[in-house]
């Protein structure tokens, strides 16, 4: 009788420990696709104020979205004619994206701009730079890199930037309580 | 705590956070909570409307004891205990 009670809360523990190990954890994970400036804003507001919250950020960058890491200051060399025509018609950082909606020829951008700063609301740039300190978790997805062209040595000095594939941003969303596609 | 209970508080640690919008505030919080011992008062002066519903969450979620806020003409006093 005994060994049948003991052979079932072994079977239980082991339970529990599979159950504990698929709970996710206090972590959010944003995909981060468009390279429009008001969705890139939103998701860096989420991304710095969930670690005000205590909660770990693990952030995705791909397609459209990739160009914001461009650091305008560098170059990448060895490009091939097509990826030299990306690049060049891409925003080439932060700075350089625009409004999804009322861009009116970069007037509209302007003016949110202007508008942002009346309101102390962050900038891009300031948001990216609180993301580094607070640790903001950045990968950057690595085909889509290659398919704009853009090459490692052209992208911003940010701390830890990862480039992955689509398999560590499932293992990541996976273990995450929030998953957001921006 | 009541408004005038609230008014008569003396904070070990005042943030002013009023130069900054959402997430500012929040993030200023954060960062001055560091600087406080547990049992401390922390006040967080904030012109942003949305950091009224946003530090009871946050203490909520962290463990801080929040006290409540005064409103004051153009800003907002908040209060909270540091666990």
């Amino acid at each position: 009788m005994s060994n049948e009670i003991e052979a079932q809360v072994a079977e239980l523990e082991k339970k529990i420990k599979l159950l504990q190990k698929s709970q996710p954890k206090d972590q959010i994970s944003i995909i981060s696709f468009s390279g429009d400036l008001d969705k890139m804003l939103a998701a860096m507001i989420i991304a710095t104020g969930a670690r005000a919250m205590d909660t770990e950020v693990k952030m995705f960058f791909t397609f459209w979205a990739t160009a914001m890491l461009r650091d305008p200051k560098k170059i990448g060399k060895g490009k091939d004619f097509m990826s030299k025509m990306f690049g060049f018609m891409l925003p080439k950082g932060s700075s350089k994206l625009k409004l999804s909606k009322m861009n009116m020829c970069g007037m509209g951008t302007a003016m949110l701009k202007v508008l942002m700063k009346k309101k102390r609301v962050s900038s891009l740039e300031e948001l990216l730079a609180i993301a580094g300190e607070l640790g903001v978790e950045i990968n950057v997805c690595e085909m889509s890199m290659d398919l704009m062209g853009f090459k490692r040595e052209e992208m911003l000095d940010y701390p830890n930037l990862k480039y992955v594939g689509v398999g560590s941003y499932l293992a990541d969303a996976d273990e995450s309580r929030i998953q957001l596609f921006i | 705590m009541t408004t005038e209970e609230l008014k008569n508080i003396k904070a070990d640690f005042v943030v002013d956070a009023r130069g900054t919008a959402c997430p500012g505030p929040l993030l200023a919080a954060k960062k001055a909570i560091g600087e406080i011992e547990s049992g401390e008062i922390m006040e967080i002066l904030s012109a942003d409307e949305g950091t009224k519903h946003d530090i009871p969450r946050w203490c909520d979620k962290v463990g801080h004891e929040y006290l409540g806020f005064a409103d004051l003409d153009s800003y907002t006093r908040l209060f909270l205990k540091k666990a």
